[in-house]
C-alpha cells in the first residue's frame, strides 16, 4: 500500500521557515505552493526556493506535491523545468478544465524526465478541478493519462465559478465532490477534498472532513499545522470496525495457512474484496497507534 | 558581467536577503547573528555560483537571518537572474 | 594555559588560581560516591545578644555596620526575585557607599535585573564571583575578560555543597524577604513581592555567618506559619520601599507552546518515556520550565489521566503546569525549590502537599536526602550538545557567557531516565557539535537527546535502546543526526578564544572541575 495520505498540507513556495520544517508538521503529504500562495514579483524566488530544499532536503515519508502555476501561465514551463528534475513525487497542475491541460503538463514532464536521465513516469500529476467545466470532465481527467494519481478539489475557485458564496454546510459543493470522488475511484486513483479556511474553527473542519470521507474522499487539504491533527481524527477507523477488521484478517490468514479457500468469520463466509478492505482498515488504524494528542 | 542591481529574500527569520550589483571583482558583504560562524562557507557559496555562471565581477550582500544553505543559495541565484534580467531590460 | 590537566571527558582545567586556590579535575559523575569520604559541615558560629524584641536596624547601612562586613568578604543573595530583583543593585550600592572593595559575590544567580553587577566589577567593588548563571551585560563582561579573577559557576547541588562545606564562606547574607517580621522570620509565600518558595535562600540562612533579612512586606510579630526561615537564622531586619518589580517576581503562567517543531519534539521524548516504562504508578519527574520540555509535560498528563496512573512526586523548578497535576491528584507531592509564577507561589502557601524543600535537600550529592536522586525522569533543555552526549547550557554560539548551570547536571545525575530536547538546529546553527564549546553535563548522566528529526541513545543505554527500537520509535545515531543537520546549514566554523585566559570554572556539583571557558578573541 502506498504512504498513507490522509491529510495534505499546504506550504507556501517562498516561505523558508515553513518549508525547512516540513516533516514536522505531521501531514502525510505536503503541497509546496508555487502558484496563489505566491505573488507574481516573487514567482521566481519561490520556484528557485522549491527547487534547493527539493535537492538537498530529507523529507523522509512525507509525500511531496508541487502546485505550479497553471498551463496558460507565463511561469508553467519555467515551474516544470526548475522542478520535475528534482524528483517531487507530483506535480499538481491548477484549474484543469480537461484533458488538454493535463495533456500539456504530461509532455513537457515526460521530454524533462528524458532530458534528465529519469525513468518516465516517475512524477505523477495532480488534476485540480477547479471550474464547473472541470467537475463535466472529472472522469477524462482522472483517466487521460497514467501519471495522473489523484484528483484534488478547489473549492473556493469553483464556487466563484459557480457565482456562489461558499458556506460552511457546503451543499453547493455537494455535487461536484460525489462527481469528483466518483471519478477518481472510478479511475482508481485518489481524491482530495478542498481547503476549510477557518483555522479558529475545528470542530466544524473535523464535522467537513467526516463528511466528505463519507463521500469516500481519500484526503483532505491543510492550509495550517493545527489542523492535521482535527482531519487524522476523521480518517481514525471506529473501534469496532477495528475489531471486526481483526476477525476477518485473522480467519483468512488462517484459512491461508490450512489451506482452505474459503475464508468464514462467525460461521459466515467472507469474500476477497472483503479481506482486503478489512487489511486496509488496519493498516490505516496502525497510524494511530503512535500519534499521541496534542496537548490542551 | 552584472551590471544591475537586485535583490532577493527577505528579513524574516530562517531567510536571507541577497542584494546584487555590479562591482570590481567579487565583494561579499556579509552580516547577521551568524556571521562570524559562517563567513567562509558563505564565501565559498557565493564563488561556486557565480563561477558557474561566468560572472567576475560583482557587489553581493547578504543580511543572513538563520537560513539554511538551501535558502541561500536560492536567494544568491534568484538575485543574480533579476539582476541580468534588468540589465536586459536597458 | 600553563599548569593545566585533562579531566575524564577531556577538558583542559587549570590546577589553580590566583585567588580560587588549587582545583581537583572532573573524574565522573559519581567519583565522589567511590571515594567514599566524609565531609564536615562549616557550621555558623554563636554569638552573645542583649534580649530584644526587635532586629529591626533603622538603615541597610546601620545592618551592615553591625555585621562586620569588611572589604574582601564574602556576601550572599538568592535570586527567588529572578528578573525583578532590586535587593542586589540595592546592596552592592550601599556598599560601594560605605567604601567596601574586592569583594566575593555568592548569588544563587544572576539575573537580567543584575547587569549593574559589571559596574561593580569594574570598579573593583566585586572581585569574584560564584554563581550558577551569567547574563546579558555580565556574562559579555567577564566573558572579555574584565574581571582578573575567573568566575565559578555551579550547579544548585553544587552550591550549596560548597556552601555547606565552607568553600563559599558566607560572612553575611543579604535575604530579600517578602514577608518578614521584626525578628525576622521570613515567609516567601506573601506579601507585594511575593516568590513562593525560599528554597536557595535557606541555605545561605543556615550556614552564613551573619544574615540580614531585607523586607518590603514588614508584619507584625509573630509570622503566621508556614514560615520559610525561622527568626534563629536571622541577625538583622531592615524594611525598604520596594524589593523589585512584582510583574517580574510572579508573573502569569507560562503556556504551553504551540511551535510546531518543539511539539515534535515533546512528542518524541514522550514516544521515549512510555518505551522506558517508567511511567508507571509513583513515577517522580522533573521537567524544565518552558518550550518542549514543559510541553512533554502535558503529553505525561494526558497520559496519566486517560490511563489512571498515580505519581508519587514532581519536583523543580515549579511551574503552575506542575500545580494543575498535583491539583488533579497526579502527584501525591510537589517539591518546590523555586516558584515560577504567581499560581505556584500561592499553590504553595495554601496546599500542604505542596512543599517548599532547600537547595541541599533538592540537589546537593552529599546530602542524605538528595531529592534529584530520587527522580525517575527528568526533561532538560540544552543551548548545543556534542556526538559524546554532552550538554553546555551556559556559552552561546559566540562563546559569550548567557546560560546557568542551575539544577541541569545534578538532574541529569540522579534521575533514572534523563532526557535532554532540543531543536535540531536553531538560527541556522547545528545544535549537535562535534565537540561542545562548554560542558556544563557530562554525557555518561545524559541518556537521550530528542530533536524533531528524531531520538539518540547514549549508547550506554543499550537497554533503553532496544526499547525505543521495539517500540517503533525514530531512534538514530548522534552522528548521522549531526551529518544530516550539517548538510543543510553547513558546518559553523569553530571560534577563537585566548586560551591562557580562563575567565570561568565550570565546577561539577561534587567539586570538581569540568570544564573551562575562555576569554573570547
Amino acid at each position: 500500500m502506498k504512504g498513507a495520505r490522509r491529510s495534505m498540507l499546504y506550504i507556501p513556495g517562498n516561505n523558508p521557515g515553513m518549508i525547512q520544517h516540513a516533516p514536522v508538521f505531521g501531514a502525510d503529504s505536503i503541497l509546496l505552493d508555487l502558484e496563489d500562495a505566491v505573488s507574481t514579483g516573487e514567482k521566481d524566488a519561490a520556484r528557485l526556493l522549491v527547487a534547493h530544499f527539493l535537492k538537498v532536503m530529507d523529507f523522509g515519508a512525507l509525500e511531496v506535491t508541487v502546485r505550479v502555476n497553471g498551463a496558460d501561465t507565463e511561469w508553467f514551463e519555467a515551474d516544470l523545468e526548475a522542478i520535475v528534475p528534482c524528483g517531487p513525487y507530483a506535480v499538481r497542475v491548477p484549474k484543469c478544465n480537461g484533458p488538454k491541460d493535463v495533456q500539456k503538463a504530461d509532455a513537457v514532464i515526460k521530454r524533462l524526465e528524458k532530458e534528465h536521465g529519469m525513468d518516465e513516469g516517475s512524477v505523477m500529476i495532480h488534476a485540480m478541478i477547479e471550474t464547473a467545466l472541470g467537475v463535466e470532465n472529472a472522469f477524462a481527467l482522472a483517466s487521460c493519462s497514467p501519471r495522473v494519481d489523484a484528483l484534488t478539489l478547489g473549492g473556493q475557485d469553483l464556487t466563484a465559478d459557480l457565482g456562489v458564496p461558499k458556506t460552511r454546510e457546503g451543499a453547493e459543493l455537494f455535487y461536484a465532490r460525489s462527481r469528483v470522488v466518483i471519478a477518481a475511484k472510478a479511475a482508481g486513483i485518489a481524491s482530495f477534498d478542498t481547503v476549510w479556511a477557518d483555522i479558529g474553527d475545528n470542530e466544524g473542519l473535523l464535522e467537513e472532513t467526516r463528511k466528505v470521507t463519507g463521500l469516500g474522499f481519500t484526503g483532505k487539504a491543510a492550509i495550517h499545522p493545527g489542523q492535521i491533527e482535527w482531519i487524522h481524527e476523521a480518517f481514525r477507523p471506529a473501534r469496532e470496525d477495528i475489531r471486526k477488521a481483526e476477525r476477518v484478517v485473522a480467519a483468512a490468514d488462517e484459512a491461508k495457512r490450512m489451506g482452505r479457500g474459503v475464508v468464514a468469520v462467525d460461521g459466515r463466509m467472507v469474500d476477497a474484496p472483503v479481506v482486503k478492505r478489512a487489511r486496509r482498515l488496519l493498516d490505516l488504524a496502525a497510524l494511530y497507534l503512535c500519534e499521541t494528542e496534542d496537548p490542551s | 558581467m552584472c551590471s544591475g542591481t537586485a535583490r532577493a529574500g527577505t528579513l524574516e527569520s530562517s531567510d536571507c536577503l541577497v542584494t546584487v550589483g555590479p562591482g570590481s571583482g567579487v565583494t561579499l558583504e556579509y552580516t547577521g547573528g551568524n556571521f562570524f560562524l559562517f563567513r567562509r562557507r558563505t564565501q565559498a557559496i557565493v564563488n561556486e555560483i557565480l563561477e558557474a555562471r561566468a560572472v567576475e565581477n560583482a557587489f553581493v550582500s547578504i543580511q543572513d537571518q538563520g537560513a539554511l544553505e538551501p535558502t541561500l543559495r536560492a536567494r544568491v541565484e534568484t538575485a543574480l537572474d533579476r539582476a541580468f534580467r534588468k540589465k536586459g531590460d536597458v | 594555559m600553563k599548569n593545566a590537566v585533562t579531566n575524564s571527558i577531556g577538558r583542559r582545567i587549570p590546577q589553580k588560581a590566583e585567588g580560587l586556590g588549587r582545583f581537583r579535575p572532573f573524574g565522573g559523575s559519581f567519583a565522589l560516591v567511590d571515594a567514599g569520604e566524609e565531609i564536615p559541615r562549616n557550621a555558623p558560629p554563636m554569638r552573645p545578644e542583649q534580649p530584644s524584641r526587635s532586629k529591626v536596624r533603622k538603615s541597610l547601612r546601620e545592618a551592615v555596620e553591625r555585621s562586620g562586613l569588611q572589604s574582601g568578604m564574602t556576601v550572599s543573595f538568592h535570586h527567588h526575585l529572578r528578573n525583578g530583583d532590586a535587593l542586589l543593585p540595592m546592596v552592592l550600592s550601599e556598599l560601594e557607599a560605605m567604601g567596601m572593595s574586592d569583594l566575593t559575590i555568592a548569588p544563587s544567580s544572576l539575573t537580567g535585573s543584575h547587569d549593574c553587577v559589571a559596574g561593580f566589577m569594574r570598579r573593583g567593588v566585586v572581585s569574584r564571583i560564584f554563581t550558577s548563571g551569567l547574563r546579558g551585560e555580565v556574562g559579555a563582561a567577564v566573558s572579555r575578560g574584565e574581571l582578573d579573577i575567573p568566575v565559578i559557576i555551579r550547579s544548585h547541588g553544587g552550591r550549596a555543597r560548597a556552601i555547606e562545606e565552607g568553600s563559599i564562606d558566607i560572612d553575611v547574607a543579604f535575604l530579600a524577604a517578602p514577608s518578614c517580621d521584626p525578628l525576622g522570620n521570613i515567609s516567601g509565600a506573601r506579601g507585594k513581592s511575593g516568590c513562593g518558595s525560599l528554597g536557595y535562600a535557606q541555605v545561605d540562612a543556615a550556614f552564613a555567618r551573619h544574615v540580614i533579612a531585607v523586607t518590603d512586606g514588614m508584619e507584625k510579630y509573630p509570622l503566621p506559619e508556614p514560615v520559610s526561615i525561622r527568626q534563629h537564622q536571622v541577625n538583622s531586619v531592615v524594611a525598604v520601599e520596594s524589593l523589585g518589580d512584582p510583574s517580574k517576581i510572579a508573573t502569569g503562567s507560562t503556556r504551553i507552546t504551540r511551535n510546531p517543531v518543539d511539539l515534535r519534539i515533546a512528542r518524541n521524548a514522550f514516544q521515549l518515556i512510555l518505551a522506558s516504562e517508567l511511567l508507571a504508578p509513583g513515577v517522580s519527574f522533573q521537567v524544565g520550565a518552558g518550550g518542549s520540555s514543559l510541553a512533554v509535560a502535558s503529553f505525561v498528563r494526558n497520559h496519566m489521566r486517560t490511563k489512571g496512573v498515580k505519581g508519587s512526586f514532581g519536583l523543580g523548578g515549579v511551574t503552575g503546569y506542575m500545580v494543575q497535576m498535583l491539583e488533579e491528584g497526579l502527584f501525591d507531592c510537589l517539591y518546590d525549590v523555586q516558584s515560577f509564577d504567581a499560581s505556584v507561589r500561592d499553590s504553595l502557601a495554601e496546599n500542604p502537599r505542596h512543599v517548599e524543600i532547600d537547595q541541599s535537600l533538592y540537589a546537593n550529592p552529599l546530602n542524605r536526602g538528595c531529592m534529584v536522586h530520587n527522580l525517575d525522569i527528568v526533561v532538560l533543555a540544552a543551548l548545543d550538545v556534542d556526538v559524546d552526549f554532552n550538554v553546555n547550557v551556559m556559552t552561546g554560539n559566540d562563546g559569550v557567557l548567557r546560560g546557568a548551570s542551575g539544577g541541569h547536571s545534578d538532574t541529569a545525575a540522579g534521575a533514572a531516565l534523563s532526557i535532554v530536547v532540543a531543536p535540531s538546529f536553531r538560527g541556522g546553527v547545528p545544535t549537535v557539535k562535534e565537540r561542545v564549546q562548554t560542558v556544563v553535563t557530562p554525557g555518561e548522566s545524559v541518556d537521550a537527546i530528542v530533536t524533531e528529526r528524531g531520538i539518540c541513545v547514549n549508547p550506554r543505554r543499550e537497554d533503553l535502546l532496544k526499547a525505543a527500537s521495539k517500540a517503533g520509535l525514530p531512534v538514530m545515531d548522534i552522528a548521522d543526526l549531526k551529518r544530516d543537520v550539517e548538510r543543510l546549514t553547513g558546518l559553523p566554523e569553530p571560534l577563537a578564544f585566548d586560551e591562557t585566559r580562563p575567565v570561568a570554572l565550570v565546577e561539577y556539583r561534587d567539586g570538581t572541575i569540568i570544564d573551562t571557558v575562555y576569554r573570547v578573541k
